[in-house]
């Protein structure tokens, strides 16, 4: 097993402790020896080139993967949990960790409440007595059924859908469908939250926004988020804590300060050898680009 | 390939091109039509003899090749010059077939012979065809031809239709049902009219049934008569064995289907669309298998006879009750009828299907039904919302298979005799093509689909053998005009707005 970069505790209570997670697909290592902390009431971006292993790193957590090394430790409210000996389902019924998806998948021709409403299944399930209660109409019931719209109605209002919340969810824009699938997990009510590329395809607007609702997720609901990102200006702007990732090695692991100078990050990520790959043009008009960058700011 | 589709001239073919592509089918039809049509054994005195029916081969050849043109010109966007030869062909060909019944039978029988074909189902057929053709033509010269051509614009439209329908069926329902419950008391319904009731109500409860495992849940069961033999077969063993009623059987026949559906999901948990399709194909004809060769236990091919008649709680619809039992007809002070039994068991049927309909209209609002429409729509995000995908599918195999034993136990009771033959793979493609047809998870495209897929074909006895060809013409027309079903539209089983939100969402 290869070296890696040290563990850096970030500042709050750990929520996340990931030691040795190994993921090999036949010979293909796509996670290799990676260990990271992540705090409660944070957000940990995970980062890294095409490739580097940051979707897989939330299949392992949340069980569609069984990794092939490694501890997965959530330490819940209720005490601590071993994520990789669970489960699929149970991890996020039992240990409250939900995810979206860097393709979103959203049920698409259900509506926007319904999306809301299937999210909060077990409780709702629990409450109409695995359906008996349910068929024969009983109060216990339809007051659960009222407090998860009251529920879905509260999260569709911050991410602007309540006037649509009876439209098909395919039928919604990109942007909303990207918001929508974030408010869906927040309906499990989870005390992790693992986004994958949540601002993909997000213009500059919509994606300001995402990061004043991800704030809002973690200081209002006091919950730990993971969020893989390719969007700098995202993760520079909102996250507490950065793991970098490349091929699937973790190479650094820090504040954002630390992540930014980090030479090994700056070498991985912003490829200094990349541009002698560039045809001699394409790497002047690059140089001069940055150039008047730096002289704007 | 879209632009393609606005775009007629695009399209355009010469002439050599066309007669080519209308020459490729007729040879097609030739060749197929050489052996099977144009040959027939018959029996005569000492033995088979091969009698040739050439003629209607080369009617067919003709047909397929003009046909084929029709179907190019259509496409070129000529629909003038098809409409302007499918309807005098159309019209020929009816004066020809009815002309026996107002010219005198003379003049009809010479003018007959200039018919195609020598069935006449086949004439009619024809005639059918090219009306269809003319109706098409003369749609594509009122509306252009391109509206009609794309797939989305006709999902949209469709939808709109289904969603009409359903907002009807708000009233069609009740008067549905209404006519459906005075209908026994109506003068034209005789005993034959009361079995195609029974039959189709039969139908409508185990589409239904269907529809929660396909429409709700989405996943396709090719096997759905297992249960129905497992429901008929637990009344019918019961009631010989342990001398039980119906009453009392209903539910063991009913809790042993959804065991059954139980045991078929196990193992297909993992297995979606074709796959789990073969699967409970030959979960199917296993079960009937069973059934064939377990003779001890089912009596095999032979069949169980003697099954108990239902009674009116407790009253056995005879003409003479053995000592100590009381008749219907005499407890009510009725004089006896036959009859009277038929009407009691099409009741029967019309409260078990309706009691199914409102368990699934009421089961649409529940968790549970939400999770099964979830799974179908995505099966990976609802296992990350902690839905538990293993429960959620084997509780929709139980409880579709549930009300197929309860339609089995009524049919074993109903016919008073079964045997495996009333159990085979056909039964299971009919009730998924009344699902189909009728449009998944629509309830009242069900009922009309029952309708059409199983009253009309009694009402035209003569034609049992193209039964199946209908059949099957009408799965494919279905698949390529719209694969949801016919009249396939959902409606939110919450809404936090009323009809008119203050968003509506695009049509
Ligand atoms: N199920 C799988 N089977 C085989 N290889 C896989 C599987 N899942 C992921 N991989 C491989 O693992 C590596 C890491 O993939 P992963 O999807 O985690 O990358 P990523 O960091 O999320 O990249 P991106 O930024 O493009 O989303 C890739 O080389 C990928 O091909
Ligand atoms: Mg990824």
């Amino acid at each position: 097993m290869s070296e890696q970069a040290a563990i850096t505790a970030p500042s709050g209570t750990p929520l996340l402790t990931v030691e040795y997670l190994t993921m090999r697909f036949g010979g293909l290592v796509a996670i290799d020896n990676v260990s990271f902390q992540a705090a409660d009431s944070q957000i940990t971006a995970i980062i890294g080139p095409n490739g580097a292993g940051k979707t897989t790193v939330f299949n392992c957590l949340t069980g569609f993967y069984i990794p092939t090394v490694g501890r997965l430790t959530l330490h819940h409210p209720k005490g601590d949990l071993l994520l990789e000996q669970m489960e699929g389902y149970r991890i996020a019924q039992k240990a409250g960790v939900a995810r979206t998806f860097q393709n979103i998948r959203l049920f698409r021709a259900m509506s926007v409440l319904e999306n809301l409403i299937v999210a909060q299944h077990n409780k709702l399930m629990q409450a109409s007595a695995f359906t008996f209660a349910g068929l024969l109409g009983l109060a216990r019931y339809r007051t659960a059924e009222k407090d998860a719209v009251e529920i879905a109605k509260y999260w569709m209002d911050h991410v602007g859908l309540t006037d649509r919340a009876d439209w098909n969810a395919g039928n919604l824009p990109y942007g909303d469908q990207r918001r929508l699938e974030i408010a869906r997990a927040m309906c499990i009510d989870p005390v992790l939250l693992c986004l994958d590329e949540p601002a993909a395809g997000l213009n500059p607007r919509e994606s300001a926004d995402l990061n004043e609702f991800l704030l809002f997720i973690r200081d209002e609901h006091k919950i730990g988020i993971l969020l893989i990102e390719h969007d700098m200006n995202v993760v520079m702007g909102i996250s507490d804590h950065i793991v970098v990732l490349d091929y699937g090695r973790k190479i650094s692991d820090g504040s954002p300060e630390a992540v930014r100078n980090d030479p090994a990050v700056i070498r991985a990520y912003l490829g200094e050898e990349e541009d002698e790959d560039l045809p001699p043009e394409v790497a002047q008009d690059l140089a001069a680009a940055r150039e008047q960058e730096e002289g704007k700011a | 390939m879209a632009a393609e589709r606005h775009d007629p001239a695009a399209r355009r073919m010469d002439t050599g091109a066309m007669v080519k592509e209308a020459g490729a089918t007729a040879i097609v039809v030739f060749a197929l039509a050489f052996a099977l049509v144009g040959l027939k054994t018959q029996d005569v005195p000492g033995g088979l003899a091969i009698i040739t029916r050439f003629d209607d081969v080369f009617a067919a050849t003709a047909i397929a090749f003009v046909g084929r043109m029709a179907i190019i010109l259509l496409r070129v966007g000529r629909p003038r010059l098809v409409l302007a030869t499918a309807l005098p062909f159309a019209g020929i060909l009816m004066f020809l077939l009815l002309s026996s019944r107002f010219l005198d039978p003379e003049t009809g029988e010479k003018l007959a012979r200039f018919l195609p074909f020598d069935s006449v189902v086949v004439n009619w057929v024809t005639t059918l065809i090219a009306l269809g053709f003319a109706g098409r033509a003369a749609l594509a010269i009122r509306h252009a031809a391109e509206s009609l051509e794309s797939l989305e614009e006709r999902e949209k439209t469709m939808d709109r239709v289904g969603a009409q329908v359903q907002r009807a069926a708000r009233y069609l329902g009740p008067a549905l049902l209404l006519l459906a419950i005075v209908f026994p008391f109506m003068p034209i319904a005789d005993r034959w009219l009361l079995d195609i009731g029974i039959l189709v109500i039969t139908y409508i409860m185990l589409g239904w049934g269907l529809n929660i495992v396909v429409g709700l849940a989405g996943l396709l069961d090719l096997g759905y008569v297992a249960f129905y033999a497992v429901g008929a077969y637990s009344y019918a063993l019961l009631a010989l064995y342990f001398d039980l009623g119906f009453w009392t059987c209903l539910p063991f026949a009913g809790i042993m289907a959804a065991f059954a559906g139980i045991i078929l999901g196990f193992p297909v948990l993992r297995l979606r669309g074709d796959y789990l399709a073969i699967v409970t194909l030959g979960f199917g004809e296993m079960v009937r298998i069973i059934l064939l060769n377990w003779y001890k236990f089912t009596k095999g091919p032979d069949g169980l006879s003697g099954i108990p008649r239902p009674t009116f709680f407790g009253l056995p619809f005879k003409r003479s009750a053995p000592e100590g039992v009381e008749t219907f007809h005499s407890f009510f002070e009725l004089t006896y009828s036959p009859i009277d039994r038929i009407i009691f068991l099409y009741y029967l049927i019309l409260i078990m299907a309706l009691a199914t309909n409102l368990f699934t209209l009421r089961i649409r609002k529940l968790p549970i039904s939400r999770a099964w429409e979830a799974l179908r729509e995505d099966e990976i995000a609802c296992r990350s919302l902690g839905l538990n995908p293993r429960n959620t599918k084997l509780t929709a195999f139980a409880i579709g298979a549930m009300f197929a034993g309860f339609s089995g136990s009524f049919f074993a009771t109903r016919q008073g005799f079964i045997s495996p033959e009333s159990f085979t793979f056909i039964e299971s493609a009919v009730i998924l093509s009344i699902v189909v047809l009728g449009g998944m998870g629509s309830q009242i495209g069900v009922v009309l689909a029952a309708v059409l897929l199983i009253g009309l074909p009694e009402f035209f006895r003569e034609l049992q053998q193209y039964r199946m060809l209908a059949f099957g013409a009408a799965m494919v027309f279905i698949m390529i005009w719209r694969p949801s079903g016919l009249l396939a539209h959902r409606e939110p089983t919450i809404r936090l707005w009323g009809r008119d939100g203050p968003a509506e969402a695009p049509k």
